[in-house]
Formats: C-alpha cells, sequence, structure tokens
C-alpha cells in the first residue's frame, strides 16, 4: 500500500524528517507515537501532499506509484486521507455540500459522472448512522463553531464518505473525552478492511486501546528509532520516552 | 474644454429644459456655483488621497443624450431580479423607460423623480425633504444637484408596506462614445413603513461611462429601510455613489454594496441618526482584479443617544487591482450609550494587489462602545492544504475559502432570491462550479 524509502523532509531551512523507512501493507493498522516535535504531524503532512515541505531525498510511494511532484488533491483521489488534528471553519458552506464537491471533484478526476442526489444522501444517512452524527449538524457551516469532539467525529465522517485506501489520523484523540473516544475508534474500526490500511498518530497509549495496531513505530528527532508490535505502547506508556532517547544517542 | 467647464457651460443649455421658476431650481443654482467653486476633487484633499478622477475628466463625456434608445425586455432580463416580481424603475442612457418599468401610485409611491419635480401633488413632499439630507457642501454631490431631473421617486406613508421590492436600474446603451449620467433619487419611509431596494448601474458596451448618482434616504420614526447596491459593471463604467441617509427614532436602515466590477467605484455612503434607538448596518463585499478600483467612504454621525452602527466590509483583491476603505464614525458629547462597531477585512490575492484602509474615529461622548478592526492578508495555506487534501483542486478550494471569507455579509441579505444571486456572481467571478449552489 504504502512504500517510504529513507524520507528527508524540510521546512524552510529546518530538517524536520532525516531519514523515514516505512513500509504499510494493505489491512494494516500501524500506529506512530513519539514526544513532541519529533516530526509526526510532518510525516502525516508530507505523506499527504502538503507543499509547504520540501521533500529533498527520498520517496514516497502509494501502490507502487511514486508521488513526486503529487498534488494534495491528486493524493486524494488516489486513496490518501488525512484527519487533521485542527480541522479548519469554513463558514457559509455545510457539511453536506462540502461532501458533495470533494466527491464529485474526486469522481470527476476518475473519469466517473457525478454521483446522483439520491445516492449521495443514502449515503449520507448511511454514514453519518454509523457515526452517530445527528442529521441537524449536516446542514451546520464545516466546523464553525463545532466542539473538539465534533470536529474530530466530522472528519472521521469524511474519512467514511471518502473511504480512502490509506488513513492517516493525524492526533485524532486529542480533545475528545471518553464517549467521543469510543464513537470514533468504533468508526475508524467499521471502516477498515483487508483493502485499506490505517496509520494513526498519538502521544498516548489510550487510542490505541480502541484501534489496535499491528505496528507501532516511535518517531524521534526525524527517525523511526524503534519498531515492534502493539506491545511497545505499552512499554512507552510506562516508560515515557526518555529511555528511547537515550538508546538513540549511544 | 475639460470636463468641469464642459459642466459648468452646459447649465445654461440645462436650464432651458427646466421649469427655472420653481424652487428647486434656485437649489440648482446653488449647487452650480459650489461646484464651479470647488471643481472635481483632487488627489490633495485627504479624503480623495486613494481616488484619482483624472483620467475620468479627461474624457469627452456628452452630457446630455442625443438619441433615445431602446432596449427589449429579453435582451436585459438577466439584470434584473426576474425569479420574483419587483416593481421597477428603469433608465436608459438617463431617460425613464415606462416600457421596462413597473411603477406604482397604490397606496404607495414608486415612481419618477421627473414626476415629483413637476406635478403639483407631490410639490409638499420635494419642500419638506428635497436635498435636506445631501451635502452642500460636497463638489459632486453639488454637480448631481445642479442637473438633478430625472431618477427614482419612492414615498412609503406611514404604516404602509409595498407588496414587493422596489429595483432601481440604469442601463447605458453605448449610444454615445461616453455618457455621463447623473441620477437623483429620494426615498421617504415614514413612520413604521418598510421597503427593499436593489439598485443597479449596468453598462451594456464597451463604450465609457460615468455615472455621478446622488441619493437621499429619509427614515422617519420606527422604518425600516434595506437597501442592496449591486456594482458588477463593466471596465469601462466608473460610479460614484453619493448615499446620504437620514434617520429618526427607532429607524432601521441596512445597506449591502456588493462591488464586483467596474473600472472606478466611489462609495460615499453617509448615515445622520437625528433620533434614539436607531439601527445603521453597512455591509459590503468587494471582489475584484484587472485594473479595478473600489473605493468605500462611510459616515456614520451619531447625533443622539442610545443608538447603534455596524459596519462589515470585506474585500478580495486580485491582478491589479486597488481599493480603499476609510471608515469615519462621529459620537458628538449628547450622543451617550452609543455602540458602534466597524470592521473591514482584506485579502490580497496578487502582489500586485493593494488596499489602504483606515479607521476614522472622533468620539466626543465619555459612555460609548466604539470598536474597529482591519486586517489585511493572504489566503490561509493551511486552510487551502485542508480543503486540497479532500480531494477538491487548487482553484476550487480558493474559491470556497474566498466565499467563506464574505459570508458574513452574504448571511444578511433578506431577499433568498437576491442571495442567491449574489451567490452565483461571486462563483463566476471566481470562476468555479462547486457542484452546489453555495
Amino acid at each position: 500500500m504504502l512504500k517510504i524509502n529513507n524520507l528527508y523532509a524540510r521546512v524552510d531551512d529546518k530538517e524536520i524528517l532525516k531519514g523515514i523507512n516505512l513500509t504499510v501493507n494493505a489491512g494494516e493498522v500501524h500506529a506512530i507515537m513519539g514526544p513532541n516535535g519529533s516530526g509526526k504531524s510532518t510525516l502525516a503532512a508530507v505523506i499527504a501532499g502538503k507543499e509547504e515541505f520540501e521533500v529533498t531525498e527520498g520517496e514516497v510511494f502509494l501502490e507502487g506509484e511514486n508521488l513526486e511532484d503529487t498534488s494534495p488533491e491528486d493524493r486524494a483521489h488516489k486513496g490518501i486521507f488525512l484527519s487533521f488534528q485542527y480541522p479548519i471553519e469554513i463558514p457559509g458552506v455545510s457539511v453536506t455540500n462540502f461532501m458533495k464537491t470533494a466527491i464529485n471533484e474526486s469522481r470527476k478526476a476518475k473519469g466517473l459522472e457525478e454521483m446522483p442526489a439520491k445516492d449521495m444522501l443514502k449515503l449520507i444517512r448511511e454514514k453519518s448512522e454509523m457515526l452517530e452524527i445527528d442529521r441537524k449538524f449536516l446542514s451546520r457551516s464545516l466546523n464553525e463553531g463545532f466542539s473538539g469532539g465534533e470536529k474530530k467525529r466530522n472528519e472521521i465522517f469524511q474519512m467514511a464518505m471518502l473511504e480512502p485506501k490509506l488513513a492517516i489520523l493525524d492526533e485524532t484523540d486529542s480533545g475528545l473525552d471518553i464517549d467521543a473516544l469510543r464513537i470514533v475508534a468504533n468508526g475508524v474500526n467499521k471502516l477498515k478492511s483487508k483493502d485499506n490500511a490505517v496509520i494513526v498518530i498519538t502521544h498516548y497509549q489510550r487510542l490505541l486501546e480502541y484501534i489496535v495496531p499491528d505496528f507501532v513505530h516511535v518517531l524521534h528527532n526525524g527517525r523511526i528509532v524503534k519498531s515492534g508490535t502493539k506491545d511497545l505502547a505499552l512499554e512507552l506508556e510506562e516508560k515515557g520516552y526518555d529511555w528511547l532517547k537515550q538508546e538513540t544517542v549511544l | 474644454m475639460d470636463l468641469k467647464e464642459k459642466l459648468v457651460s452646459s447649465f445654461l443649455a440645462f436650464e432651458n429644459g427646466v421649469d427655472v421658476d420653481h424652487p428647486v431650481h434656485d437649489i440648482r443654482s446653488e449647487a452650480i456655483k459650489n461646484f464651479e467653486t470647488k471643481g472635481f476633487p483632487t488627489k490633495k484633499e485627504e479624503a480623495w488621497k486613494y481616488t484619482s478622477l483624472n483620467t475620468l475628466q479627461k474624457i469627452d463625456f456628452s452630457i446630455f443624450p442625443k438619441k433615445e434608445s431602446m432596449l427589449e425586455y429579453r435582451d436585459v432580463k438577466k439584470y434584473f431580479l426576474h425569479e420574483i416580481d419587483t416593481f421597477k424603475i428603469v433608465f436608459v442612457d438617463g431617460v425613464y423607460s415606462s416600457f421596462l418599468s413597473e411603477t406604482t401610485h397604490d397606496g404607495v409611491d414608486v415612481c419618477l423623480m421627473s414626476s415629483a419635480l413637476n406635478k403639483p401633488m407631490f410639490k409638499q413632499i420635494i419642500d419638506v425633504y428635497f436635498n435636506k439630507i445631501a451635502s452642500k457642501d460636497d463638489s459632486l454631490t453639488s454637480l448631481n444637484t445642479a442637473f438633478c431631473r430625472e431618477g427614482a421617486y419612492i414615498y412609503i406613508p406611514k404604516n404602509k408596506i409595498p407588496k414587493k421590492p422596489i429595483e432601481i436600474v440604469h442601463f447605458s446603451t453605448g449610444n454615445e462614445a461616453a455618457l455621463l449620467l447623473q441620477p437623483r433619487n429620494l426615498i421617504i419611509a415614514e413612520e413604521n413603513a418598510e421597503m427593499q431596494i436593489i439598485e443597479r448601474h449596468q453598462s451594456l458596451t464597451a463604450n465609457e461611462v460615468f455615472t455621478n448618482s446622488v441619493t437621499e434616504i429619509f427614515a422617519a420614526k420606527n422604518a425600516h429601510v434595506d437597501y442592496y447596491k449591486v456594482q458588477n459593471d463593466l471596465t469601462t463604467a466608473s460610479l460614484i455613489d453619493n448615499t446620504y441617509i437620514d434617520q429618526k427614532d427607532a429607524s432601521v436602515v441596512n445597506v449591502h454594496t456588493f462591488s464586483f466590477g467596474g473600472k472606478l467605484t466611489r462609495n460615499n455612503l453617509n448615515f445622520y441618526q437625528n433620533g434614539e434607538r436607531i439601527d445603521s448596518t453597512m455591509k459590503g463585499v468587494t471582489i475584484i482584479e484587472e485594473k479595478q478600483h473600489v473605493d468605500h467612504h462611510t459616515l456614520v454621525h451619531h447625533i443622539q443617544p442610545n443608538c447603534e452602527s455596524h459596519q462589515d466590509y470585506k474585500g478580495i483583491y486580485g491582478e491589479n487591482a486597488t481599493g480603499v476603505f476609510n471608515g469615519k464614525i462621529i459620537v458628538d458629547k449628547i450622543a451617550q450609550k452609543t455602540n458602534a462597531f466597524q470592521q473591514n477585512n482584506n485579502i490580497l490575492v496578487s502582489d500586485k494587489a493593494t488596499i489602504n484602509t483606515k479607521p476614522q474615529l472622533e468620539i466626543f461622548a465619555d459612555d460609548v462602545k466604539c470598536s474597529h478592526g482591519c486586517t489585511i492578508g493572504q489566503l490561509d495555506e493551511e486552510a487551502l492544504f485542508y480543503l486540497q487534501s479532500r480531494g477538491i483542486p487548487k482553484k476550487e478550494a480558493r474559491a470556497l475559502l474566498m466565499y467563506a471569507f464574505a459570508n458574513n455579509v452574504l448571511e444578511s441579505v433578506r431577499i433568498p432570491e437576491l442571495k442567491a444571486r449574489i451567490n452565483k456572481l461571486i462563483a463566476n467571478k471566481l470562476g468555479v462550479r462547486l457542484g452546489f449552489d453555495l
């Protein structure tokens, strides 16, 4: 699904990613953990194609295709989805209209007709029920005045609507109470299949109790310094990150 | 001969065509004197620092159109809010078109300035209201006053509401190589009266047009006036809109100005709060590009206590476009408990576009709430990335963000069909189809 080779990326003159190697296969869930400033969100943004970051070395492949010079929208059309840590407010554009635009732009890029209104409504109903989203919520302006929890749930709703091959959840758990966390995690679990893959970026082990990863990677100072199974997350929860930092220095 | 000389010398010819014994003619004569003394404003004047009329004055404008033009409704239908039924006061090259208009005298008067000036039945109202709130000092207003004889006249008596919105539309057909138009509107809402007005100036060819318009609006106690100005003209059309609003106790006047096109557009919007518990709202969306220029000069004069004013102007400037916002708020010493809010936010889409924005607060009362804020920025890159990451192409993503930016102002448009129309104009301007009606 995703293959990252020796990836270096910088913003302005600051090198943030310093040789990332990562392979994610279809059907897998990977967790990326690490202290603040280790490069987790940058890695997510680089995979999604954010132009602010300059890739100076290495490659990102999606299903064997090199994504170099591919715009964020084209990456979305190819099946990459990034759930934002801080979703943006768009006044005057309802959640429903936003999703219509996003889905139809994606279909247009694939040479498909626009989705008939009836099918669109059905899809919206189905996915909003799955995420326990109130219909009234869908006619509100996108993210405007949403609580932290509503914003995150709305991100997962968008993911459900767009059915990506690779979903990257950037700190989706931050700002969520336990009920919202459960709903969001359930949604992600229902969307998981043998044909898609999920990368969960998080500080804490808490979310991983609900979305159980096949692999856990620890990012520190722009590099993956340790990889393991879900037990690694528990170990991090117990010991913090300091022991790893020391290990890297050695 | 420069334009000023041409105008002053044309006044004699103009007098041949009007009733010089009418009391209004004394007002005209005074006005032409003021214009002759002051001439066109220059960039040396603070209020005209960023807007130059030099280029316009070099054009040889016809002051009186020579031939009459006919327009077929089907050719100009799209410029009307044809989705709903409206009263229409329509002018073609400055001349009233009865064919395109729909006026009324049924309980309310929606008709012509020329009728109001000439017919004895309107004399009393003309005596009370005409030229009473318009500036006697401002040279361009004086120029309009000097040549005034046509425009819209709307009188809504106490407790009346016209049964539909009123459209005032000025077409110019290009029959003249260059045409100067000076419409003069008088709009009166008596106690508890209400009305909705949509005004538009539309040039139909690339021949130069220069409109110097004056509108006087009187809102009596508890009256409610919604005024929408749609400025989406060609890049050979220039407009100076001088609007003066007199408000009495507990009246509400909302003016929305949508400036989407024109060579040079100057809006002088002046509110005078001559009563208590008054609400004055002025909102605007400006989206221009090429070398277009839009200048909003607002004035709110808080004369009495316990009143409010709200200003919210959004501007999006592309290519070599230039914008000006100057918001002046005066709070007199006795105007305690005034709430005055002013907001002007701008986005510069190109490196060459410029905006000059300036709040100008003169506050003499001590128990008031006044706030003002202006911002100038670019589109938020993070927001752009968010939309793109959902598969929305950059162009459409930019358009969505610009639309969202202007949305506050659109929210308060109270005629749904007009709001839909404005949304469409914005989508067209931004060159996108977003797959749904905004």
